[in-house]
């Protein structure tokens, strides 16, 4: 992998046009990654999931470099119905079209960021990766006072010109004080075996609101990555959504940091997966000072010999009096080869806190079955009940009406 | 009142800090194959004894010592340390009590641990571990009308080489971790017991460890077999004189539980925790494991840990038979600059396995307390359940709570259920409790205990008296 790591870094580096400076970090970005290979098990936060062995089994030898010289023809087709929106999109990783059309221009600033590199720090060797081969990256302010008229859609397209790549994407988003954001991040997939390695930056001012909508749910064979880093000042409000469903691997982390008062956090997830499947989603919520709040519930269902995984961590630091801290995450197993495994962890150094956890994974309650049936369903049609309520709960904790309906159509739930 | 406050203020320091000037026989310090090879001559064992620990010395020097633990301590000089140490009138065994050194008797005295039989009220059947060596085991007689053999592992070597040889290892091999494997490699003395088929054992035994000689390690080795049909219930309990170095305690202990059988364990830990300001203690590093290796057996351990300097151990269940069960109950107390980090394994292979853990965690002052566990089914245990509950309690902002269980789940006609939760003692609580006349310190006490009571509770009788007042005597001067 060294080898072809390093021939397609010194290219891609020739096609950006970077000062010297920039490529000095992205070079020490890569010797760290080429030092660190691959998360693999051993490490701690990838005990569940060794993405170096899924990489090397799915996917077998990966190439870094990506030609972005040419454009894709962004088909409209793929725009979601019944929701206007706003629009990034992305094909094959390169940035094809930004339209904020339905807002007021000077609210929201675009700036390239790609010749100044803003390292991402999260001690984990993708991080890295991420840093040394970004091709472009951007900026994306919302100006103070400014909300949002319409939800912003990511599209993240791709399509069969890709194989054994790896997407390297990262994207920053400043909220100002009182700006809000509705952002909805959608994985089109019509490649395979490709390893996408996302990474956000947010950091929400005063009284700033952010909800981010993931949403895997088309079938596809490849392996991805993201990372959500959020920055919480006073009063401010993030919720983060996610749908993890269609792809073969899927890994979605976020880190939530409440610096200010009375900031809250909310990550809801629903794993959905079949086949061989092998998700995770992992959390990691610090409470850093007064009276803030967290709120997390998973669901999952798994079908086949598929393998969800949560890691959940609620960190309270001693300022961090008067936390209110809460997690719960909840699996059905319906095939004797599917696995959930979890690890919600608490750790904590003040003592006026509130916090708790709760996991539990078993069958599909037969009695529950039973009664349906006793009144005139039959087997399938009462596990579909069953199945659809039990994750309907997370999609009703979407506070946007709007896209909790999307949602709710996407995933075919029916009220 | 004032007889109470009397009492806490007698209590108050570790009442078990003073040390014995008893001559002792020591082993050259450091850890090779001739201290080996000493130990093993000193204990007059047989051949294949001396083979298992060199064995397990072989693998000792591949292994790392790990680091993956919370409470972080300073690198201990494994060559620093005496790895055998014996009162010198221990030297040709006394044949009955009567022989032993009065020194000896007086410290278990003072211990309140009577060792002459007839001074036993209850009737609990103690063998009594002073550094390395087994001192005295009560009640013997009794125990072997009945076919119970309870007696220092050392002794059991020799009369009863087919049972040691068969399950010695069998739970903890010799290749397990770090700490296991230095056990195995250099473990002086511990208990043995047997129950042989259908016999149920008409009192509690005990063990009571004291490390006295300093710079010593203690690493004792207690294996446990009920066989079929039968029932045992075990007591533990440690202490430590007060000194200011760090002393290392690595014990194993291996029960197996055959067809229908069934092991209650219980702990009382005490070492001593160090000084107000973190100075001294023991490291307690202690490899627990139970094998259900039975069908229908059931393995139950009980914790109190409220001493050391710092607490490492997860006593385990494998519960390999079908129907078997294996249950955890544990009160971990920190104050001062403690540190634990403590919990189970249960490890689900048979079919219709269950399993619970309650735990229950007290910081105070500047300790840090985790809890630390697996829960795993695999794909065979069918139908099988498990319960956790974790519950912490804080006592000021300098201290640290934690939980990180690992849950697994591989089977989809098994159930598993985890709860936890942090909190503090609430102001309505407290004033409630001194509206009624209590002190501070007396509700603090009183509300622990109530938030302990589903662990209390498992405890044998008289265990739970003194872990009761542990409880209170280790939260002193931590409200206020």
């Amino acid at each position: 992998m060294k080898e072809q790591l390093q021939k397609d870094f010194d290219n891609t580096v020739k096609n950006l046009n970077l000062s010297q400076k920039d490529i000095e970090i992205k070079k020490f970005s890569l010797d760290n990654f080429l030092n660190k290979g691959f998360p693999n098990r051993k490490e701690e936060d990838w005990k569940f999931s060794d993405l170096n062995q899924i990489i090397k089994k799915n996917i077998g030898e990966l190439s870094f470099y990506n030609d972005y010289t040419y454009t894709n023809k962004v088909d409209t087709s793929e725009f979601v119905d019944g929701l206007e929106h706003n629009k990034i999109v992305f094909i094959n990783g390169r940035i094809e079209k930004i339209d904020f059309d339905y807002e007021k221009k000077e609210q929201i600033e675009i700036i390239d960021q790609s010749e100044t590199i803003n390292k991402f720090d999260n001690n984990n060797s993708l991080s890295d990766l991420n840093n040394a081969l970004t091709n472009k990256s951007f900026k994306l302010v919302i100006k103070k006072g400014y909300q949002l008229v319409k939800p912003l859609i990511i599209y993240h397209t791709s399509n069969s010109k890709i194989w054994s790549k790896n997407i390297n994407l990262r994207l920053n988003f400043e909220l100002e004080e009182d700006s809000s954001l509705r952002l909805i991040d959608l994985f089109n997939d019509m490649s395979e075996k490709n390893f996408f390695n996302i990474f956000y930056d947010f950091n929400l001012k005063e009284n700033a609101i952010l909800k981010n909508y993931k949403v895997d749910k088309q079938e596809n064979k490849n392996i991805k990555y993201s990372f959500n880093n959020i920055e919480q000042n006073k009063n401010t409000i993030s919720e983060t959504f996610i749908l993890s469903s269609g792809s073969n691997f899927f890994k979605s982390e976020i880190n939530c940091n409440l610096k200010g008062e009375h900031s809250s956090a909310f990550v809801n997830g629903i794993f959905s997966l079949d086949n061989n499947k092998h998700h995770e989603i992992r959390t990691i919520v610090n409470h850093l000072t007064e009276n803030t709040k967290s709120y997390q519930l998973i669901k999952s269902v798994l079908e086949d010999s598929s393998k969800a995984a949560y890691q959940g961590k609620i960190f309270v630091n001693s300022d961090a009096q008067k936390t209110d801290g809460y997690q719960l995450s909840k699996a059905i197993l319906l095939n004797k080869d599917s696995e959930f495994n979890a690890k919600p962890e608490l750790e904590i150094y003040a003592d006026d806190v509130k916090c708790s956890h709760g996991s539990a994974s078993g069958s599909l309650n037969e009695d529950s079955i039973f009664y349906l049936m006793s009144r005139g369903l039959n087997y399938n049609q009462a596990r579909e009940l069953l199945i659809n309520g039990f994750l309907l709960d997370v999609v009703e904790k979407i506070t946007d009406s709007e896209i909790r309906n999307l949602i709710k159509n996407m995933i075919g739930i029916k009220e | 009142m004032e007889n109470r406050q009397k009492e806490i203020d007698k209590l108050k320091d570790y009442k078990y800090g003073f040390s014995t000037d008893i001559e002792n026989t020591r082993a050259p310090k450091g850890l090779n194959e001739d201290v080996i090879k000493f130990i093993s001559n000193i204990k007059k064992e047989p051949q294949w004894m001396l083979d298992f620990r060199l064995k397990a010395f072989e693998r000792f020097k591949q292994l790392k010592e790990p680091d993956w633990q919370k409470p972080k301590y300073p690198k201990i000089d494994y060559q620093d340390l005496y790895y055998y140490s014996a009162p010198k009138s221990m030297d040709d065994k006394p044949k009955s009590l009567d022989e032993l050194d009065p020194k000896l008797l007086e410290t278990y005295k003072k211990l309140g641990i009577p060792l002459q039989e007839q001074a036993r009220l209850n009737g609990i059947a103690v063998d009594a571990v002073f550094d390395s060596v087994s001192v005295a085991t009560t009640f013997r007689e009794e125990l072997i009308k009945q076919g119970i053999i309870f007696c220092p592992i050392s002794e059991a070597i020799q009369k009863h080489p087919d049972l040691v040889k068969k399950y010695l290892g069998s739970v903890i091999p010799l290749t397990d971790h770090f700490f296991a494997t230095l056990n195995s490699a250099v473990f002086t003395d511990g208990s043995f017991v047997y129950i042989p088929e259908g016999v149920r054992c008409p009192m509690e035994l005990s063990t009571y460890f004291r490390i006295n000689a300093s710079n010593t390690g203690q690493f004792e080795r207690t294996l446990i077999i009920a066989d079929k049909g039968s029932y045992v219930s075990y007591l533990e309990g440690c202490t430590a004189p007060m000194r200011d170095e760090n002393q290392l305690h690595a014990a194993n202990v291996e029960l197996v539980a055959l067809d229908d059988a069934e092991i209650k364990y219980s702990t009382v830990q005490n070492w001593y925790p160090g000084d107000k300001d973190g100075k001294g203690g023991i490291y307690n590093f202690v490899t627990k494991r139970g094998l259900c290796k039975g069908k229908n057996s059931k393995i139950s351990w009980t914790q109190v840990e409220t001493g050391s300097a710092i607490t490492w151990k997860y006593p385990s269940c494998i519960l390999k038979g079908d129907n078997s069960v294996g249950e955890f109950y544990s009160i971990a107390i920190t104050n001062n600059y403690q540190k634990a980090d403590t919990g189970t394994k249960m490890i689900h292979l048979g079919k219709n396995t269950k399993s619970k853990i309650i735990s229950k965690g007290i910081s105070a002052g500047f300790s840090d307390m985790t809890y630390r566990g697996l829960v795993d089914i695999s794909s065979k245990a069918s139908n099988s359940n498990n319960y956790t509950q974790c519950d912490s309690l804080l006592m000021g902002n300098k201290c640290g709570a934690h939980t990180v269980p690992y849950i697994k789940n591989k089977n989809s006609e098994s159930n598993i259920a985890h709860e936890a939760t942090t909190s503090k003692i609430s102001e309505e609580q407290l004033h409630y409790c001194q509206q009624r006349g209590l002190s501070a310190e007396e509700a603090v006490g009183l509300i622990v205990n109530g938030f302990c009571k589903e662990v209390l509770q498992q405890l044998p009788m008289e265990f739970a008296v003194e872990a009761q007042k542990l409880v209170g005597i280790s939260l002193e001067g931590s409200v206020g």
